[in-house]
């Protein structure tokens, strides 16, 4: 009984949070550039990041310590959801002069 | 310039009587044989040839299979008339690190039989140890040990010639970078060297900032140049922007190369620096090898780029 009840409250759980989750949003790399360069999004939000180029490039948080892609070739994507409010800048390892930010903030 | 048409010219009268005449790097230079001599030993002429950028690996528009173009360089470096005593590669060896695309690369490079020197490009930086495959392989110095980041240097016939990394360390808005580290060996490489030793530097990106909206410079590649300054002569060859642009400044000459997988836009001529798609007809026009020749002692050495076309 009571490994049901656990059981249903981790469901209800679950649907919770999944019904609060705020809508993905997907950041373009184009031309040597993340597109676009800042976006303001909820926190929980997953944002994934689509490489449209024909070079290979990278996610890396700023700090090199919040978030780091593997290497993405075309086509590849890199997805991380976003918890905590903060601003968070990254750029590609490999070409640093891209660089972009994501802000979290809370409504 | 002057001294060497008055020489040139005095040389001429002895057309035939005992004048040996040798081209290097589309420079004449000739040996006076005195009666009964033999050919004696010049000054130590050689010469080397530089690729850079192969990115193994390539296989999109304009270049399908970048290993084709990268064996006609190599051809490219078999048919020269004067065999280069090494080769150096200034980068981007693969496209996406991986081991298959360093092994067709040494594949194709061992048909010329030639020593080769590597410096990585921030494609070889992509493995998981972020280089540690390029560093495995190629970055080890004659005693089979790794420096720092894979930086070294060794001396050919009087030109010391040093490698740069400056695709390790980056930072979020910045260009190419050396580090402390590298500028701190530097000076030590650089400190028991007379000022007229002849120097080559060979890196990836280039040494000046060339263009900052793509990232082509290195944050802190003045230290360096203030550290080569004293240096009657010094080359800078590097990769990294697939088209050569030359540039000299006092004693220094920068010479960046084409690459032998695809060609990039001239600096601001396209929304990015991406592979400049070019007509398969005339890939061949925009990719190369560079050939570089110490003529004689004392003058800038002579640098050839030519096309794979």
């Amino acid at each position: 009984m009571r490994l049901f009840l656990t059981a249903l409250a981790a469901a209800s759980l679950s649907f919770a949070s999944a019904q609060a989750a705020p809508a993905p949003v997907t950041v373009k790399i184009e031309n040597f550039t993340f597109n676009a360069q800042t976006i303001t999004v909820a926190p929980g939000t997953t944002v994934t990041w689509l490489n449209d180029d024909d070079i290979p490039h990278t996610v890396v948080a700023a700090d090199n310590k919040a978030f780091r892609s593997k290497v993405l070739d075309t086509g590849d994507k890199f997805t991380f959801t976003f918890a905590s409010p903060g601003t968070y800048d990254y750029y590609c390892s490999i070409h640093p002069h891209m660089t972009g930010k994501v802000v979290v903030k809370g409504s | 310039m002057a001294t060497d048409r008055r020489r040139f010219l005095e040389c001429m009268g002895w057309a035939g009587t005992g004048l040996v005449w040798s081209m290097a790097g589309g420079t004449a230079s000739s040996v006076l044989l005195a009666p009964g001599q033999a050919l004696a030993k010049p000054a130590t002429p050689f010469s080397f040839v530089q690729v850079s950028d192969s990115h193994i690996g390539f296989t999109k528009d304009p270049n399908p299979d970048a290993r084709v173009t990268f064996r006609e360089a190599v051809a490219h470096i078999k048919a020269l008339p004067n065999k280069p005593a090494f080769i150096l590669h200034t980068g981007d060896v693969s496209q996406l690190s991986k081991p298959a695309e360093y092994d067709d690369a040494d594949q194709i490079l061992k048909e010329a039989g030639l020593p080769v020197f590597h410096v990585p490009g921030e494609h070889d930086m992509l493995d998981e140890g972020q280089g540690k495959a390029f560093l495995d392989r190629y970055g080890k110095d004659a005693n089979g040990k790794v420096q720092g980041d894979g930086w070294y240097s060794f001396d050919h016939s009087g030109v010391h010639f040093v490698g740069l990394v400056n695709v390790k360390q980056l930072k979020a808005g910045g260009m190419g970078h050396l580090g402390d580290d590298q500028l701190a060996w530097l000076k030590q490489d650089l400190a028991a060297r007379s000022a007229s030793t002849p120097i080559v530097v060979f890196t990836h990106i280039p040494l000046w900032t060339l263009y900052p909206e793509w990232g082509w410079g290195t944050d802190d590649s003045a230290q360096a140049l203030g550290l080569l300054a004293r240096f009657g002569s010094v080359t800078v060859l590097n990769g990294h922007i697939h088209q050569v642009i030359q540039k000299t400044e006092g004693h220094v000459a920068f010479h960046t190369a084409r690459s032998t997988a695809f060609p990039q836009p001239a600096p601001g001529q396209a929304a990015g620096p991406g592979p400049l798609k070019v007509p398969a007809g005339q890939l061949r026009d925009a990719l190369g090898v560079r050939t570089v020749s110490l003529v004689r002692s004392g003058q800038p050495l002579a640098v050839v780029d030519q096309s794979l076309a």
